[in-house]
């Protein structure tokens, strides 16, 4: 009888203990759904899956690998909507992610860098002059991601309110089906009109440009502006509010990395693997049969793939479960691999490159309390993080 | 010798981030060699290079 997966964190960086297990770094795994499917939790072996197409991702092929709120259309296995390439295979996923990849090259997301650097130091300005107690999450975690990719993509940040909320519904696992429904179609039908307005005043952004190439349907554009919009600011999100409470626990980690003892690259490459907010719901599943590690994965089979586990596997990393800013922490897969690999990584390494340095003493202006030693954490979402994270106010140094 | 498969290349840019004297991208993302033959000093970025691009579309010839 195969095990569920453990979900049940101790501490909000540590992945479940009972995840890891050298011996067996693929193992059989009861899916809610009744299917005995396949988890990994070696770094080689999730590598191989990721990177393989005859492992699908196409979202009616999907299982959920906890029991979670979906959606009708997902209920019924229906094909990803248009645009969601995140659910299809090549060649359809290429077409999108092609008309997309050029907006976020290294090149362009090094050029938003100041535009990062000021909305950072207007959100430390506004806690400073609220006072404390601030919660870290509202006031700095969330809005930065937000209001970044609501001006890349040109969705208003006045409506942050509204594609906040439905995104929450969205990703929570404890919503009814109605709610996860009436989110769904809230937010489409807010991005359906948004792409329809831009199409009569397009402006500087990444929705009237494509609007502009004229190689996709209203339907694409809204499909991609939902999954671009969601995925922007969710998971950036955790990671400043995570990051940003991990350094304030390690104050010989913070201290290293004001002091300029390691470099501020590796150290967001080092808190990606650590933490790898991304803590369930990488599921692929075989549309043939597959060897793999020594088993024989048969076709329809699901292989959950732990990227938190992944990032811990010790035949990789040496001291896996240790934050050492100042490791080489490269071929982490925080932002998984293969072809569906994050579209806005390099977005989000500007992100938590610019905003981890205030949070660990890097500006005079804000150096952080360090005694809090706790905050309240997700353990219920596919992307973990901090829920609430109060901040008591500067530390004179 | 640097093999780029333009066609199966994602975009994720990993590999700009990692040789920047050696790989670019254009401007639909996609992976641009700025030497085939790097220097020395550049051997071991490149190799992570290869290593790290998520769609396998990087190849040290004679590797």
């Amino acid at each position: 009888m195969a095990a569920v997966l453990p979900t049940r964190r101790d501490n909000p960086f540590d992945p479940p203990p009972e995840l890891a297990d050298e011996e067996r770094p693929l193992r059989r795994l009861a899916f809610p759904d009744g299917h005995t499917g396949w988890l990994v939790t070696g770094h080689a072996l999730a590598r191989a899956v990721l990177a393989d197409v005859r492992f699908s991702n196409r979202l009616e092929l999907r299982r959920q690998v906890v029991r979670r709120t979906e959606t009708d259309a997902i209920r019924a296995g229906r094909p990803a909507p248009p645009g969601m390439f995140i659910g299809m295979d090549p060649p359809h996923h290429t077409r999108y992610r092609r008309l997309l990849t050029g907006q976020f090259t290294v090149r362009r997301m090094n050029r938003l860098r100041p535009r990062v650097e000021q909305i950072v130091g207007e959100h430390l300005d506004a806690m400073e002059q609220a006072g404390p107690p601030v919660d870290l999450v509202s006031a700095f975690a969330l809005p930065i991601p937000s209001l970044v990719i609501c001006e890349l993509l040109g969705v208003p940040y006045a409506d942050r309110e509204r594609f906040q909320h439905d995104s929450a519904v969205l990703l929570s696992l404890g919503a009814t089906v109605e709610a996860a429904n009436a989110a769904l179609a809230s937010l489409t039908g807010y991005l359906a009109a948004l792409v329809e307005r831009k199409r009569e005043e397009p402006a500087d952004d990444l929705l009237s440009g494509l609007i502009e190439g004229g190689e996709l349907t209203g339907d694409e554009l809204t499909g991609i502006a939902l999954l671009l919009l969601v995925a922007g600011h969710e998971t950036t999100a955790n990671m400043l509010g995570l990051g940003t409470f991990a350094l304030l626990t390690h104050p010989d980690q913070a201290d290293a990395l004001r002091s300029g003892r390691v470099d501020e690259d590796a150290a967001v490459e080092e808190l990606l693997r650590w933490l790898s907010v991304i803590q369930f719901g990488t599921t692929r599943t075989a549309a043939e049969d597959v060897e793999l590690g020594g088993e024989l994965i048969r076709a329809g089979e699901s292989v959950a793939i732990s990227l938190p586990a992944a990032n811990r596997d010790p035949e990789r990393f040496a001291a896996p479960g240790t934050l050492d800013l100042g490791t080489d922490a490269h071929g982490h897969l925080a932002f998984g691999h293969g072809v569906h690999q994050c579209l806005g990584q390099q977005l989000a390494r500007i992100e938590m490159r610019v905003a981890y340095g205030p949070c660990s003493g890097g500006s005079p202006r804000c150096a952080w309390q360090r005694h809090r030693r706790r905050c309240p954490f997700a353990t219920t979402c596919p992307s973990t993080g901090c829920t609430a994270f109060r901040w008591s106010g500067r530390e004179e140094r | 010798m640097i093999e780029a498969d333009r066609d199966i290349c994602i975009g994720a840019g990993m590999c700009a981030l990692t040789a920047p004297e050696v790989f670019d991208q254009d401007d639909d993302g996609i992976v641009v060699t700025l030497t085939e033959q790097p220097g020395p000093e550049a051997t071991d970025a490149v190799r992570e290079a290869v290593q790290l691009c998520p769609a396998g579309a990087l190849k040290l010839a004679g590797s």
